[in-house]
This record gives C-alpha cells, structure tokens and sequence, in this order.
C-alpha cells in the first residue's frame, strides 16, 4: 500500500507555493491541493485594482494554467471545502463528506474579509473585494452605479477608490481612525495619501465612523457617526480580514489570531504545517510573533513549510514587503516601521517621489516609499542584512543607498 | 503570433508562440517555462521574473525604466542585458526574440 498522500488545504497563493516548493524539494509522492473556490489558484491583489477597472482579464489572474498542475502532478480539488481534521486518524473530512488520509498537512487556508456589523450591513448593496467572485460582483454593479462610498481607509478600501474615480465614479471614503492606512504606514505617508485622493475628486472623510446602513430608493444611506446621512449606489467595505482558522482549533491546534507556528512554519503537531495570510507565526526576521497579510509572506512561508513536510526545516527569516497601486502612485513598503523612535524623510513629497525611514533602537526598521522604488529596494537590502546606518545618512541624498547595501 | 525563445536555466530552449499583448513572462507562465516565477503576478515588485536578453535584441527591447531598474538590483547576478520580463510586452516587434532565464528561486 502506497503511502497516504501530502495534502494542502487552501488554494491561493501560499497552497500553491507550498506545492511548488515540495516538487522543487523532490518530494515525489501523492499531492492533493484543496481549493475552495471554483477556480485554479489566482492573484488576489488585481481584484481591487486593475482587474477591478477591466484592464486585466480573469485567466489572466492565473498563477499557473492548468497544465502546471498537470506537470506537476498536482491532484487539485477545487471547490472543495475542508471542514475537519481528525489528528487521531491522521485524515481530513471534506464538504461533500469524503474523507482522506494525510502523511502531511499543510494548512493555508488564508482569511476572510471582516464584515460590517452596524444595522443595515447585510443589505445587498454592500459589498467587499476578497475573491474573484468578490470583484465581479462589485464590478457589475458599479456598472450602473454612480455613487460609491467606501468604508474603511486601508489599502483595499483606497485602492478600490482609486480605481472607482478612474471609472468617473463619485466616492466618498470614511476612515474610522483619523488617518489613513494608520496601521501599516506613518502620519506622513498618510497624509500623502488623503491629499492624493482629495486631488484625484475623492471626499475623504477621517476619524468618522458607520453607524448604519438604511435601505434608501436608489440604493442606501450611510449614516455616519458624524450625524451625516450619504446616498450611496454601492457601499464598498474593507475594514480588515480575519484568519480562517477553525479548522485547525477544532483539531486542537494553538489559534490565537491566526494558526500559531513556529520560525519553521510548524504547528504544535508535527505533521501539520501552516502558511501565509492565515498564521499567527514566529518571525525569524522580526524576533517576534506576528500575522502578515502579503504576497511576501505568502510565498517565503510557504518554502519554509514544504521544507518542514520534507524533514529539511528552515528557518522563516524574510524581510517582509507590501505593495499597494493607487493611480499611478507606488507605494511600498519595506520591513515593519510601526512603532518607530525616529522617521527621516528621503527626497521630496512635492514633488512626490519620498521616503519615510523609520528607526527603532537606533536602528533601521522600516520604510515606506512613494514612487521611488530605489529607495524600497536598497531597504529591504539593508534589512536583510543588517546592514547599520544613521537616520542622517538616510537624510543625505548624496549617500548611494544601494551602494551602502552592497557594502 | 510572434515567436520568443526561452533558455530555461538547464539550457533547455522552448520556441513559444506569444499573443501580443501580455508580457513576456506572461508568455513564459503560459508555456511552463521553467524559472520565470513572478511571484508579484507582474506589479515590478519582486524581480522573480529576470532574464537575460538576448545582446542582438536589447537595442529593440530597450532599457529598464526606473523602477524596473531599482527592482532589478534585487536580483541575483545583474548583467547589462538584465530585464524584468512582467515589464516587456509582447509586440511584432519582438517577433524571434531570444532570452535566457536568470536564477530566480535564490
């Protein structure tokens, strides 16, 4: 009798890498991919953007087509949700009541988007952009649509703006906090962004919160914690995402805001590994537990968990990175600046090409760069490396910071 | 249909057929090229997707521009024919086109 298969559970990005990385390792056993969706793994952060306007057609979301899998001998199940891990049998129950022995487990179940809870949230004018079914709903209905308010001032919420006055839409942002994207970037790059979007015909509005959604003639109405009541076509809500990890807590896994692992990706059963949007992980490269929602985290966690299923642990030590494309602005993100002691600029916000590096304990910790991708890229150099830099070398654009990089 | 051959980095060369209109790492994906990963799906954000152009080809497919040269510092072994492929779309231009896949999985 062959020995049971190595399955992994989640069909985005990180399931996918997962697999990938596994064949690379040489692992030439049996390979089951549980996807959710009705789809072969795809890119998720088009949805809120190009693929969002219509510039970018479905198939071409696809990672890999179809004969990919086949190369590989990936026995993809799609659509296919799994609803139970029994540790004791070492097997995993599925949604149309099959059920599969595993050798490994690699569980890369990802998150989903957090739902407004005010009053009136469940009207079908409300929407939110996770999955590709997500952003075609949005996409049609935007269609004939002309007033879209946004709920939640994050990245998807803004991107999701963007791309909505791009389509000569009327937006109205409501930001809860009083600056945008308050977690990930500093007060500068924040309101970088406010003005950017003010500029672009966006009605920012921060530090105002939904206190219901009413059903209205045309649509809804918003009503602000302000007292104000806007009409609105569409209600767009990204105010977050939570980890999809009841699986893996029913099965008695460690779960707190995510799966828990360990800088090798593992759970406290040594069997089952876990990766991407949906760990509470041990960051070899911070020092400290955290959840990253990324692409970065996605495909370097995935490598680090197909090496533990193959006996050959590695540790998880990536400098994490973000991107975020609003208009024709690039913002990226290098490392974790929050919370930070010092924050330097770099180059010029009028002309808006900058940076913003951040140091915590004298030392570098992050950046955020605006349309100036040298400055990204020499960071999360120095990241990697450790290399030490003063906050007034950062500050001198006479200093190559590729050239320091490089050492 | 212009034609682009890929070198993976075994050496193995695939004649592709590429629609225009997408990327030359779009049509690498497309034909199971081996080594054009592009993790950032095509956004000049991860530099997985490095190639070496052909030398009788870089005068048509031209330079980086800047972001796609910041990004190329990233990646393992630049050469001055160093290119992203998720940033050089496929045209009749390119038609023949010959390039060689970097080492893009570390």
């Amino acid at each position: 009798m062959s020995a049971p298969p190595f399955i992994v559970v989640g069909g985005g990005q990180a399931g996918l890498q997962v697999c990938d990385s596994l064949r690379k390792l040489g692992y030439d056993g049996q390979l089951v991919l549980f996807a959710e969706e009705p789809v072969l793994p795809y890119q998720r952060p088009p949805l809120s953007k190009k693929y969002l306007g219509g510039e970018l057609a479905a198939e071409r979301l696809l990672f890999r087509p179809a004969s990919h899998y086949e190369k590989l001998d990936i026995d993809v199940r799609l659509g296919v949700t799994v609803t139970t891990i029994d540790r004791t049998r070492r097997e995993i129950e599925c949604s149309d009541g099959s059920r599969l022995a595993y050798a490994r487990l690699a569980l890369a179940t990802g998150t989903r988007v957090r739902q407004l809870g005010c009053p009136g949230a469940e009207h079908p004018a409300v929407l939110y952009v996770r999955t590709l079914a997500d952003s075609d709903a949005l996409r049609a209905r935007l269609a004939d649509a002309q007033r879209l308010v946004v709920v939640g001032g994050g990245f998807i919420g803004l991107e999701v703006a963007a791309m909505a006055r791009q389509l000569g839409k009327d937006v109205i942002v409501l930001e809860a906090l009083e600056r945008l994207m308050a977690r990930a970037v500093s007060a500068g790059i924040s309101d970088y962004y406010a003005a950017l979007h003010r500029g672009h015909g966006v009605d920012v509005r921060l530090a105002t919160a939904v206190d219901a959604i009413e059903p209205a003639a045309n649509g809804v109405s918003v009503l602000t914690s302000h007292g104000d009541r806007l009409p609105a076509d569409v209600v767009v809500a990204g105010i977050g995402v939570v980890a999809n990890e009841e699986i893996a807590a029913a099965a008695g896994l460690e779960c707190r805001n995510g799966i828990v692992v360990d800088d090798h990706a593992r759970t406290s059963d040594p069997l089952i590994v876990a990766a991407g949007d949906c760990t509470m992980h041990m960051n070899g490269y911070l020092g400290r537990e955290i959840r990253l929602e990324s692409v970065q985290n996605a495909v370097d966690q995935a490598r680090v968990a197909a090496a533990a299923m193959c006996d050959r642990p590695e540790r998880y030590v990536q400098v994490p990175w973000f991107w975020s494309d609003q208009y024709d602005v690039k913002l990226q993100i290098a490392g974790i600046g929050m919370p930070f002691d010092e924050c330097v600029q770099r180059g010029d916000v009028g002309a808006g090409s900058f940076s913003m590096f951040y140091f915590r304990g004298g030392a570098l910790c992050g950046a955020d760069s605006v349309n100036r991708a040298a400055d990204h890229m020499a960071c999360r150099r120095l990241l990697a490396q450790g290399t030490m830099i003063t906050p007034a070398e950062v500050a001198d654009e006479g200093v190559d910071l590729m050239q320091r990089a490089r050492g | 249909m212009p034609k682009v051959t890929y070198i993976d980095v075994n050496g193995t060369r695939r004649e592709c057929d590429v629609p225009t209109g997408i990327s030359v790492m779009e049509g690498a994906i497309q034909n199971g090229v081996d080594g054009i990963l592009a993790i950032c799906g095509g956004s000049c954000a991860c530099s997985t997707c490095h190639a070496y152009i052909d030398e009788a080809w870089m005068e048509i497919v031209g330079q980086p521009d800047d972001i796609e040269d910041s990004t190329l510092d990233l990646a393992l072994e630049r050469r001055p024919n160093s290119r992203l492929t998720c940033q050089i779309e496929v045209t009749d231009a390119l038609d023949g086109l010959v390039l060689r896949v970097a080492q893009n999985d570390g």
